[in-house]
């Protein structure tokens, strides 16, 4: 058994329970670092690949910006106690045993799958570094670059308009 | 280290893709406060980036992560906006239980 398998396994251990924990914890901060947690771990297995650049990128969005975002909504909504009130025991039945089906139908699915598949074989060639990426990015893919930009502008401007404060009317 | 998939195997990414994806969607189904539906959904979203880069590796294609790239931005901006929209429910309701957002029923 190899270094990387036992990497590989440690890490896929700890992004599927933490994704687990995130689900079945009751206080919702909690949640939350378990979810930084996962990420941090999903960061891992893009650097097993050698894509550095989606590391760093995954790294800053998720575990930086979207996580404080989060963060910063549980605490100001003040949801850090645990009163959550139960669903009902069939919808929870209900969603257990859609979650096994929906697994049991995938997994079939592709286990079926991989016999169709090629063969992999490496061409030892460089494609997926920052300079290459970065070629890519902004030649072939210079509009839809451009147009993301545009795209978290307007994000930001909806999120600012929809957080604001509504005047009452007299 | 170009050789990792030689050595993992492309069938371990996807059996580790599909589990995660389905724990998303457990959560979705499971949990009935928002802001942790709403995590589900970031965890589906990652299953499939980490899908997306693993045969962006498997054709030694560089697209993939572009890709991924694009659709981190667009994960970027929903959560922003979705969160910005639970905090203008939380204004009006004082609780994000979404059994209670119901008014639109006839």
């Amino acid at each position: 058994m190899s270094t990387l398998l036992i990497i590989f396994y440690f890490l896929s251990a700890i992004t599927l329970a933490t994704a687990f924990l995130t689900i079945i914890s009751k206080n919702p901060i909690h949640s939350a670092i378990y979810l930084v947690i996962c990420f941090f771990s999903v960061a891992g297995h893009y650097l097993l690949f050698n894509a550095q650049f989606l590391a760093i990128v995954h790294i800053i969005v998720y575990s930086g910006a979207i996580m404080v975002l989060f963060l910063f909504t549980i605490m100001l909504m003040n949801l850090n106690k645990e009163g959550e009130p139960h669903k009902k025991i069939a919808t929870k039945l209900a969603a257990v045993i859609s979650f096994g089906l929906v697994c049991f139908v995938m997994l079939a699915v592709f286990i079926k799958a991989m016999p169709k598949m090629e063969t992999y074989r490496t061409s030892g060639q460089d494609f997926q570094s920052i300079k290459v990426l970065g070629k890519v990015l902004l030649n072939e893919y210079m509009v839809p670059f451009e147009f993301a930009s545009v795209l978290l502008l307007v994000a930001m401007m909806g999120v600012v308009l929809l957080s604001k404060k509504e005047k009452t009317i007299q | 280290m170009n050789n990792i998939l030689v050595q993992i195997g492309i069938e371990n990414y996807i059996f580790l893709c599909v589990v995660l994806f389905c724990i998303g969607i457990f959560g979705v189904l499971y949990r009935r406060n928002a802001i942790i539906m709403f995590m589900s959904i970031e965890i589906m979203l990652n299953a499939v980036n980490l899908l997306f880069v693993a045969f962006s590796t498997f054709h030694q294609d560089a697209q993939g992560q572009v890709f991924v790239f694009f659709s981190m931005a667009v994960a970027a901006a929903e959560v922003a906006v979705g969160l910005a929209i639970l905090v203008s429910i939380f204004r009006n309701s004082s609780s994000i239980d979404i059994d209670n957002l119901k008014n639109l029923k006839g």
